[in-house]
């Protein structure tokens, strides 16, 4: 009895009801509201952010709550949802010297101006689970420890601009008259991509991709031999200036992860041996992206700085074009959806060749029912 | 698109179309602002000015994934309009779920006039199909296309293929051509089979079968190819030559059945085999909904001819 495939209408409404009862879960137990997610999740919240190209905690907290925590479903929630949101203008270049600090760590100076900031993380817990969590109870408060006495200053100098005294780092100066960066969501990504797109592009991809292509470069696929010169961690104004009025007004707050990491460079005919950098930037609190991203920025100036290109990681074609979590979870999922027009078209091309195949053997071949 | 509650969406009455219906009032007509529209159209334009050319173009993160149709989604927004009648479909079937989905969307955001008939439509989005009905002057055929480089499989590198564009150098293409020929002494291409577009350009056409090639050459409809992920447009215009590739000594061809539809008894359609039973009967079936129930209407008062071609395993 053939069955055409009508209903498809009824069958999609009703996975809507089903989809929405899974997200639910038991309804004995309270609902978990956007406000909790965006207080308890904050982590999760700022990589949606971050890959989601909105800074808006708010609405990361409700695509997670509407994805049933998927982030990355999360994440194109709230890429459709900016898509078609206008642009108003630019930002000035956000000043990270000014942040206000929550974390600062070197990894490449005992001590250094402004100190080494500990901050809020994970790196020196002992991954023990915390059974009075489960327990519906907060661990009791630690007692507060003022660890530094003097206040974190407002302003601290980087890390790599320290080294530049010396002229030991590359300096990347504003390139003339400070050119606008391409917006890649406006105007689509070509080959070659110069280092403000290709910035651009990873800062919304993937952590988990960005940071496979970073690890691969520590196990030789690439030459790096990085260094972090800092991690930063903290607020920082975002400024805009209207060309009417000619002067710069802050118009928020942001909270930024950045890391410059540091690479050896032995140095070309026309450079001497120094320090180069790898830049990482990202919305929230958001290291293990920030780190990823800067090393593999590091690996995709392989062509300017003339090192040979032999590694996935230094592709830009490979990396820049398969880091979109978009692009890649609707290109594999998209298996799903009918392919019985192909499907068919190849099985005539299998059983012809199958044919082919019996009639030089003579003998038939086994398994075939044709 | 993102709230899966959506009570006002009743499943419509499965008729053969729907007219036209208030749209959502709370997103721009066919979803879209104008802005993106117009860098949409200048793009088409372009691709229309250069048969088989694929145009850049600034693709959207659409409330549907990439690799679901985006890119022709992308283009039906940005050329239908009010008096416009929409047909979808996805394997040749307006009742395939995606073909839903994307019927919806538009139902949705412009209220336009749908249809099933391909007669009717003035706007026909598709994937993976060409339908059997020809098409008219005046109407626009948009292919959803998930890969719009034809030598993608020979050459990842975008900068290597859009060189061998430039310069018309197709040899990487005939070579896999003919290695098939030589490997099983035919071409062993069945769907997405290349192009010559205009004398000019090599062309995806989608993973359309093979068997629909031929309907693309001097067609009068105005096809438009969209490719959302890779950021691609490109356009057949109408009366332009398409031809497929091949050898004067291996010409191309078209797949041919030994069966007839099993509803409707076409022999010149193409054929979905279909699974009946646990013992792996089939029967074969127009893949072309809309083609198999006009020929059903059209034979009314005859015998039916469900019972007549399933064949034994």
């Amino acid at each position: 009895m053939y069955v055409a495939v009508k209903g498809g209408e009824a069958a999609i409404l009703n996975s809507y009801r089903l989809l929405a009862a899974q997200r639910r879960g038991d309804t004995g137990e309270p609902e978990l509201s956007v406000e909790q997610i965006r207080q308890q999740l904050k982590l999760a919240v700022d990589r949606v952010m971050t890959e989601g190209s909105v800074y808006d905690p708010e609405l990361a907290a409700l695509a997670i709550k509407q994805a049933s925590g998927d982030l990355v479903e999360a994440i194109f929630l709230l890429r459709a949802y900016r898509a078609t949101l206008p642009r108003l203008g630019s930002t000035c270049p956000l000043d990270t010297a000014r942040m206000v600090l929550d974390r600062r760590i070197s990894a490449t100076f005992k001590d250094l101006p402004g100190g080494q900031v500990l901050g809020p993380t994970y790196d020196y817990t002992q991954r023990l689970l915390d059974f009075t969590l489960l327990a519906q109870g907060e661990v009791p408060a630690m007692p507060s420890i003022q660890a530094a006495d003097t206040a974190v200053p407002s302003t601290t100098p980087r890390v790599v601009d320290l080294l530049n005294q010396e002229g030991l780092i590359e300096t990347r100066p504003v390139p003339l008259g400070d050119p606008l960066p391409k917006d890649l969501t406006r105007e689509p990504l070509r080959f070659p991509a110069d280092r403000a797109t290709r910035l651009q592009n990873l800062a919304r991809g993937d952590e988990g991709f960005l940071l496979a292509m970073a690890y691969s470069t520590q196990r030789g696929y690439s030459h790096s031999h990085p260094f972090v010169g800092e991690v930063r961690l903290g607020t920082v104004a975002v400024e805009i200036e209207p060309e009417e009025l000619g002067f710069a007004i802050d118009i928020g707050d942001i909270e930024i992860t950045e890391c410059e990491m540091v690479n050896q460079f032995a140095g070309s005919k026309t450079i001497p041996p120094q320090f180069t950098r790898g830049y990482g930037l990202a919305f929230g609190h958001s290291e293990r992206k920030a780190m990823a991203m800067s090393l593999v920025d590091r690996a995709l100036r392989a062509d300017e700085l003339g090192e040979p290109i032999e590694s996935p990681a230094q592709m830009q074609e490979f990396v820049l074009s398969h880091s979109d979590s978009l692009e890649a979870s609707g290109f594999v999922q998209h298996l799903k959806l009918p392919h019985y027009v192909d499907f068919q078209s190849e099985l005539e091309l299998v059983r012809k060749m199958r044919a082919a195949a019996r009639t030089d053997t003579s003998d038939s071949v086994p398994g075939d029912d044709a | 698109m993102n709230a899966p509650h959506q009570p006002d969406l009743m499943p419509a009455a499965m008729g053969l179309t729907a007219e036209a219906a208030p749209a959502d009032g709370h997103f721009n007509f066919a979803y879209l602002d104008e802005r993106t529209k117009r860098m949409i159209r200048r793009a088409i334009l372009k691709a229309v000015a250069i048969p088989g050319y694929q145009v850049p173009f600034g693709s959207r993160e659409m409330p549907l994934p990439y690799g679901w149709g985006t890119g022709g989604i992308q283009v039906t927004a940005s050329i239908i309009g009010p008096q416009d009648r929409l047909k979808v479909i996805d394997q040749g079937s307006d009742d395939t779920v995606n073909a839903v989905n994307i019927r919806r969307f538009f139902e949705r955001t412009t209220g336009v006039a749908t249809t099933t008939r391909t007669r009717e439509a003035t706007l026909i989005q598709t994937r993976h199909r060409i339908p059997e009905t020809p098409l008219a002057e005046g109407q626009v055929l948009v292919y959803q296309v998930p890969v719009p480089e034809p030598m993608q499989r020979l050459e990842p590198r975008e900068t290597e293929t859009r060189t061998l564009h430039g310069l018309a150098e197709y040899g990487l293409m005939h070579v896999k051509l003919y290695e098939d020929i030589a490997r099983y002494g035919h071409i062993a291409t069945t769907y997405d089979y290349p192009v010559l577009v205009n004398g000019r350009y090599v062309m995806s056409p989608s993973p359309i079968p093979k068997f629909d090639n031929p309907k693309m050459h001097m067609n009068p409809a105005l096809q438009i190819f969209g490719a959302g992920r890779e950021k691609r447009i490109y356009a057949v215009p109408p009366y332009t030559p398409v031809e497929s590739l091949g050898f004067e000594d291996h010409p191309f061809e078209v797949q041919r059945w030994d069966a007839a539809c099993a509803l409707c008894g076409a022999t010149d359609s193409f054929l979905d085999e279909v699974i009946t039973d646990d013992q792996g009967t089939r029967m074969h079936v127009c893949s072309d909904s809309d083609y198999c129930q006009e020929r059903q209407s059209a034979k009314q008062g005859d015998a039916p001819l469900v019972a007549g071609a399933a064949e034994a395993p």
